[in-house]
């Protein structure tokens, strides 16, 4: 395959926009994708800096820097900027600079739509700081101290932010439920010829099983919080026991979104992994196959164990051995996919470069993450670890090294793609070990701090929970300022650097690596054969 | 103290090391706290069976994977085998694999479901003693309900509780070991959970639900837990003290309890007027407990969601208004009705707010001006 | 493949994933009256299903009589709901039954504040799988009750535990919360049952 066909038909049938016209009406997906990496990179300080303020309030017992509402507004915005702000866009980001390229397609199926999918996030976003700031001006009402479950009746004694947030939500629903129908529309009819389903690269399997997932559980997220609006304001009890409502109603809503919402938040980095670690390992991955069914069937379990975040809700013997095990069956196909990221490791010829490095980490962390997360499914024993610190710590090591390591792993293995130019690998390398080892300072001991007994959500609390508390403190600033390094080493690779070859990587293989670093305005124009034995 | 923390570390693999960094207090725990009941000391053993599986399989990962870092790398000059995955294990191991998971989740799922059972089981015989738990935000209700007994229990400030901040309260759950309880849960307002991790359950306190959980102690003690599920501001100040006494003591407590009761009931009922400073020396101590978490001891709240009572339009205005927003609460607000209460404490805690702090209107009001104002 | 085929394809394709996503917006509204039928299949418990019991217990067991032999202590409590100015009380604390006869015991009930007020009691039994065996024959938990400022009434409960309640269950606990009705727009129907 060559490119030079792409390369000089730029100038006959598009005319390219510069400025702010080339943003703002862009249908290109490179620039949205560049643009979806960009707001997910603003929203992660946002969400970071909120953390930290978590943490430093919490440094020691007491009430230092916060009050309680603040606090719990603070713990709300920080997972909804997180995952909806951060996690989601960046992995969306991702899906629209390379999917195209990946497959062989020009451009994406809707390029219109991928803009207003993209446009819309910035006014969730604001919809979102609105739903936070708000209560700060006269008249604003109560702070949302609900954490991101909004659990009624509590959310709904909340003041008119709740209100903002449930516009929020329906927003970036819109934006991601958008977002999902053009990547399935995108890899259904925009493959290359030649590329059936089983060879597509596994980065656009994980998006096409996560943009179903996305298309099956952000709508009933959205009915579940419109519900909680009529609830609010239209007189409707939908969760209110006395007008023959029930609040655990929301519960099963909210959960049955949530639950698969972190297999949406954790495939498409385990898609990132199937790619960096055969290019580092120098062979092809393991178990191609075994990864698209292990991935489907864990898209598949994930949709029906959302009642083990309920456990405690007083659910009959039947129905909680249920969840227990479905929730168990789980660790089945996961175990097969850290499996086949270590068989693909296994006699390889490795190299460590950052990429690598994070996802040797991922595979280490996670599985721990993974196997508390086996201990949690466990019902009599969840009856203690329930909405403790030992919960907290959980979903931050499945999240951590699952979601967001996956997320720079995939920059780092890609920006000599997008920008044309080399990072700065040895400080990237200071970033991964600062980064990492902060990481584990600070939610390590908070596995500790939940089995003694410290509850999460909590402002102040004992002096018997003070040293962990002060380990983990410690830990978050040094995790959170080292992305200030990232920041960095992003701005300095997007303004020069040593020049990446088309390959960049010695042992890379795929369509997207056939392109000029940085590939220009557009490319395969004129569709890729495909003749390469798949795996 | 230190004898626990050594066995425990002992088991607990991975934390050696991070133990001995821990040194000042002695309530300082890394694992559960010893179980009170036989179901918590199963629950507690699931647990351990659950993270020493988890801590084995974690380390067989660790190691093959640090093995593989260590040889198989390109600067060591190890070839990659570009056929590995097509080899008969490459080709076999989709089955493997997952026979091989599955044979531990089920070791795990058969042990953790006969425990289940036995949690979830109801307790037999007739003599089963019913402790109603109700969550109001932000303190515990006890309703004994065999004893006619109603138990207000609120976390106590840090001036007097000290060390025990947030682990103590000023009424502890009282209860007697060797007897089967039954706990019923349930919530004024949002969702509460009762958490005292020496009873190893925990459960959510749901307005229209009426939930169960059941327990047997077997030990004298004070066990200390907090309310685990978000139930807005002061979520952090619901402990929960369960005090284990012998049934005879049981006994001695609930008479004392019932002569309490009776006794309060006649004071209330007595047509005294009672003069202004008792009222506010009754009324203060009232305020402190049941409006201060909120409202503050120094008047002051903590706006906007707490408005402050000193200098308040409220509570320097009529009183029938201010005794309206009492007894009512006011809906759409954290405001309570405090309606429950009985006419001498409605009156003592209104006479208290209008002459506390700046607030110098002088008014008295006697329990008969709360009976006309309901 | 040409042009005009694919953005046929693409187009088919979209339609059929807005289908979809409409399709589970419409499931999120749906389960609000299939939770009950949810709850009653996997034994997920809800305010209806512990309030009125499984649909297919009640009264058939009238027809396999009284057990003299075998006594249950049933014990009657009720929850008032802070915003709700009532004084609401069993006369009787707890009785102790045959299953299969039936029982009436009465709630005493008293609006504090000076005006109407309507409340609704929702019973809740524990434990839990005595829910279905503990028929309510009547019940003032059946409708909304408004009391008229400063009215004292005694509301009925007639009742019948059904003999084939399991045998190791000799405490029952009927427990009732009572709330406020304030909101105009009533979603469920409250009084089947």
């Amino acid at each position: 395959m060559s490119y030079t066909t792409a390369i000089n038909d730029d100038a006959h049938h598009h005319h390219n926009p510069t400025g702010w016209r080339r943003w703002l009406f862009s249908t290109n997906h490179k620039d949205i994708g560049t643009l979806y990496l960009l707001f997910a990179l603003s929203m992660l300080f946002m969400g970071g800096a909120s953390a930290m303020l978590i943490r430093a309030e919490l440094f020691q017992p007491g009430i230092q820097l916060l009050d309680p509402d603040l606090y719990n507004n603070l713990v709300t915005n920080h997972a909804l900027l997180m995952i909806f702000g951060a996690v989601m866009p960046a992995a969306a980001g991702l899906a629209n600079w390379m999917i195209p390229l990946m497959i062989g397609a020009p451009d994406m199926a809707l390029p219109r739509m991928n803009n207003l999918s993209f446009w819309i996030l910035p006014a969730a976003g604001t919809m979102l700081i609105l739903s936070f700031v708000v209560p700060f001006f006269p008249g604003g009402g109560s702070q949302i101290n609900t954490g991101w479950t909004l659990y009624p009746p509590l959310s709904v004694q909340v003041g008119m932010s709740m209100d903002f947030l449930i516009f929020a939500i329906h927003l970036l629903g819109i934006s991601s439920v958008l977002a999902s129908i053009n990547i399935i529309v995108t890899l259904l009819n925009m493959r290359a010829p030649g590329m059936t389903l089983m060879k597509m690269p596994m980065f656009c399997w994980t998006w096409l099983v996560t943009a179903f997932l996305l298309i099956l559980v952000v709508p009933v997220l959205a009915g579940g919080v419109t519900m909680l609006l009529f609830d609010r304001h239209f007189g409707t009890s939908f969760f209110d026991a006395a007008g023959g409502g029930d609040p655990v109603l929301f519960q099963h809503l909210f959960w049955f979104f949530g639950h698969p919402e972190v297999y949406v938040l954790l495939l498409p980095s385990i898609g990132v992994l199937s790619h960096v670690i055969p290019t580092f390992s120098r062979k092809p991955l393991f178990g191609y196959k075994s990864m698209v069914g292990a991935m489907i069937a864990v898209a598949t379990i994930g949709m029906v164990v959302w009642a083990h975040h309920q456990y405690t809700i007083g659910m009959s013997l039947g129905a909680v051995s249920y969840f227990m095990i479905g929730t168990i069956i789980i660790s089945i196909p996961v175990g097969l996919m850290i499996f086949n990221f270590i068989a693909t490791m296994w006699r390889g010829a490795m190299t460590f470069e950052t990429p690598m490095l994070f996802a040797v980490a991922i595979i280490m962390m996670f599985t721990f993450g993974g196997l508390s997360g086996v201990m949690l499914a466990v019902v009599p024993a969840d009856m203690q670890y329930h909405d403790s610190m030992f919960v907290v710590a959980h979903f931050h090591y499945v999240l951590m090294p699952g979601a967001v390591f996956g997320l720079f792993a995939g920059v780092f293995y890609w920006l000599p793609k997008w920008t044309g130019h080399m990072y700065d690998e040895k400080l990237a390398k200071i970033f991964f070990w600062v980064n990492v080892i902060g990481f584990n300072l600070t939610f390590f001991p908070q596995h500790f701090l939940g089995l003694a007994g410290m509850p999460r959500r909590i402002i102040d609390y004992n002096v018997m929970f003070t040293e962990f508390n002060v380990v983990s403190s410690i830990g978050a600033m040094i995790f959170g300022f080292s992305h200030l390094l990232l920041l960095y080493i992003v701005i300095k690779t997007i303004r020069g650097g040593e020049k990446a070859t088309a390959q960049v990587w010695e042992g890379a293989k795929g369509l997207e690596w056939e392109v000029p670093s940085p590939p220009p305005f557009h490319t395969w124009e004129t569709p890729p054969s495909i003749k390469q034995e798949q795996q | 103290m230190c004898r626990r923390l050594t066995t425990i570390s002992r088991r607990f693999l991975l934390v050696a090391a991070i133990v001995s960094f821990q040194t000042a207090h002695a309530e300082y725990g890394i694992n559960f706290p010893p179980p009170a009941a036989d179901v918590a000391q199963e629950i507690y053993d699931i647990h351990m069976l659950t993270m020493q599986i988890a801590t084995f399989l974690l380390l067989i990962v660790f190691s093959f994977v640090i093995y593989s870092l260590y040889f198989h790398r390109k600067s060591r000059g190890y070839p990659a085998d570009q056929n590995f995955h097509n080899t008969w294990f490459g080709n076999w191991s989709w089955v493997m694999v997952p026979a091989l998971v599955l044979g531990i989740d089920l070791t795990i799922a058969s042990n953790a479901d006969t425990v289940l059972k036995k949690v979830w089981e109801v307790p037999k015989g007739e003599k089963l003693m019913d402790v109603k738990v109700t969550g109001h935000q932000w303190w515990w209700e006890f309703d004994y309900l065999d004893y006619g007994i109603k138990v207000e229990s609120r976390y106590i400030p840090e001036e007097k509780s000290g060390d025990l901040y947030l682990r103590e309260v000023d009424n502890r759950l009282v209860l007697p070991t060797g007897t089967k309880i039954r706990f019923l849960h349930t919530s004024a307002d949002v969702l509460h959970a009762f958490w005292v991790p020496e009873l190893a359950f925990k459960k959510d306190a749901i307005p229209g639900y009426v939930t169960e959980t059941w327990s047997e102690l077997n030990r004298e003690g004070v066990f200390r837990g907090q309310c685990a599920e978000l139930c807005g501001t002061w979520h952090s100040r619901m402990p929960l003290v369960v005090e284990s006494v012998p049934p005879e003591k049981f006994d001695a407590w609930v008479k004392q309890q019932q002569a309490i009761k009776v006794a309060a009931a006649e004071e209330a009922s007595s047509s005294k007027a009672w003069s202004k400073n008792e009222l506010i020396t009754k009324g203060k101590e009232l305020y402190e407990t049941k409006c201060g978490a909120c409202h503050q001891a120094s008047g002051m709240g903590l706006p906007p969601a707490f408005p402050a009572l000193n200098g308040s339009a409220i509570v320097n205005g009529p009183v029938a208004d201010h005794l309206k927003i009492v007894i009512n609460g006011k809906s759409g607000t954290a405001m309570q009705a405090w309606g429950s209460l009985n006419d001498l404490e409605i009156a003592a805690i209104v006479t208290y707010e209008r002459n506390a702090w700046d607030n110098k209107s002088g008014d008295v009001v006697q329990p008969t001006d709360v009976k006309q104002a309901r | 493949m040409s042009d005009a085929d694919l953005t046929q394809k693409k187009r088919r394709t979209v339609w059929w994933l807005s289908f979809l996503v409409l399709g589970m917006f419409g499931f999120g509204f749906a389960l609000v009256p299939l939770y009950d039928l949810l709850c009653q299949v996997t034994g997920i418990q809800s305010v209806n299903i512990r309030s009125t019991g499984s649909a297919n217990a009640p009264y058939a067991a009238n027809l396999k009589g009284v057990n003299e032999s075998r006594f249950i202590t049933i014990k009657f409590d009720a929850s008032v709901h802070p915003n709700l100015p009532w004084e609401f009380a069993p006369v009787v604390r707890n009785l102790r039954v045959n299953p299969g006869k039936q029982y009436q015991v009465n709630f005493s009930a008293h609006n504090r504040s000076s005006s109407e007020v309507t409340g609704q009691a929702i019973p809740s039994v524990a434990p839990w799988q005595a829910t279905g065996h503990l028929n309510k024959l009547e019940c003032f938990c059946f409708n909304q009750q408004t009391l008229a400022g400063g009215e004292s009434v005694e509301m009925p409960l007639r009742f019948m535990i059904s003999p084939d309640l399991p045998k190791e269950i000799s405490s029952l606990t009927l427990s009732y919360s009572l709330m406020k009705m304030e909101k105009p727009v009533v979603v469920q129907d409250k009084a089947k049952g």
